[in-house]
């Protein structure tokens, strides 16, 4: 018997609100310094390091939508029958560089649901794409995310 | 660095070769700066009591993708601007906390001539020698952001 519902199946490729962001060199220096990078174009804030895109694109709700915990919840996802979240996977494409100035666009996709049968019982993994466009609509960054909840 | 420099130091890189290692000993403070930058207000990454007696933690636990971050600074200083990183592919295996020793590496496992490409295994031991974070890194020579 799957626990994965029809309807639970029908989430698949929802979407988020595309969120645009502008990049500037005081948060690429802040995420430098605060990821010990050693190299000067970062520090100085005149490139974005790999990875820039997890601070700008971080949700930002407001406090009564934490949990108790400190966590904002994930709207893109739904209710999963399993809820204990194990280690997950990233995959991240870079197509273009990003520097202060840039303005950039992401949006989630909710690609695939599916469940496997760990040694403990069932798994559901999910995957969740992140595309990330310039305002010319040119793909810069593409993050997948597979996570898995037991 | 010329084209001809470029393609000289690629040609020298072969299946096996080690990346250099770092030690990464993040502290309370970075952890919060880090996850400051984020705007993550999980309580595990900053409060030590509620991540000790709520949670069972031993200690504040280390953001996953600043690890993820690590990953890519091993790879990206080694380059310098000699190439750039295509893509990356990890996962964050074990917790680590605050104060850990933490150990980044890597190694070349595949060559592409003809993409002037490499795939690089990369990781993040502790102390114990266990990989808390492994991964695969493409990068390209010749392209240089």
């Amino acid at each position: 018997m799957s626990l994965l519902t029809p309807d639970l199946l029908a989430n698949i490729g929802r979407q988020s609100e595309p969120q645009r962001e502008i990049v500037t060199r005081r948060d690429i220096r802040k995420y430098a310094v605060a990821t010990g990078s050693r190299q000067r174009k970062y520090l100085d804030g005149d490139q974005a390091p790999p990875m820039f895109h997890v601070p700008l694109f971080w949700d930002v709700v407001e406090l009564d939508q934490l949990t108790p915990d400190g966590v904002s919840i994930d709207s893109l996802l739904p209710k999963f029958p399993l809820e204990k979240a194990m280690a997950g996977g990233l995959k991240i494409e870079y197509h273009k560089p990003v520097r202060p100035g840039d303005w950039l666009t992401s949006t989630r996709t909710l690609t695939d649901i599916y469940e496997k049968q760990g040694r403990s019982g069932a798994l559901i993994f999910y995957e969740a794409v992140m595309d990330i466009v310039n305002d010319d609509q040119e793909l810069v960054i593409r993050e997948k995310t597979t996570r898995i909840l037991r | 660095m010329t084209a001809a420099e470029n393609n000289l130091r690629f040609a020298g890189i072969e299946v096996g070769d080690s990346l250099p290692e770092r030690e990464f000993n993040c502290g309370n403070v970075q952890l919060m700066l880090y996850n400051a930058a984020l705007w993550n207000g999980h309580r595990i990454h900053f409060d030590e009591p509620y991540a000790k007696d709520v949670e069972g933690y031993p200690g504040l636990v280390l953001s996953g993708p600043m690890l993820g971050d690590w990953l890519h600074q091993c790879v990206d200083e080694w380059l310098s601007d000699d190439g750039r990183i295509v893509s990356i592919d990890y996962s964050n295996r074990v917790a680590a906390y605050a104060g850990d020793i933490l150990t980044s590496g890597a190694t070349v496992t595949n060559v592409r001539p003809d993409q002037q490409e490499l795939d690089i295994d990369v990781f993040i031991k502790n102390t114990a020698g266990a990989v808390v974070a492994p991964g695969t890194v493409v990068v390209r020579f010749g392209e240089s952001w």
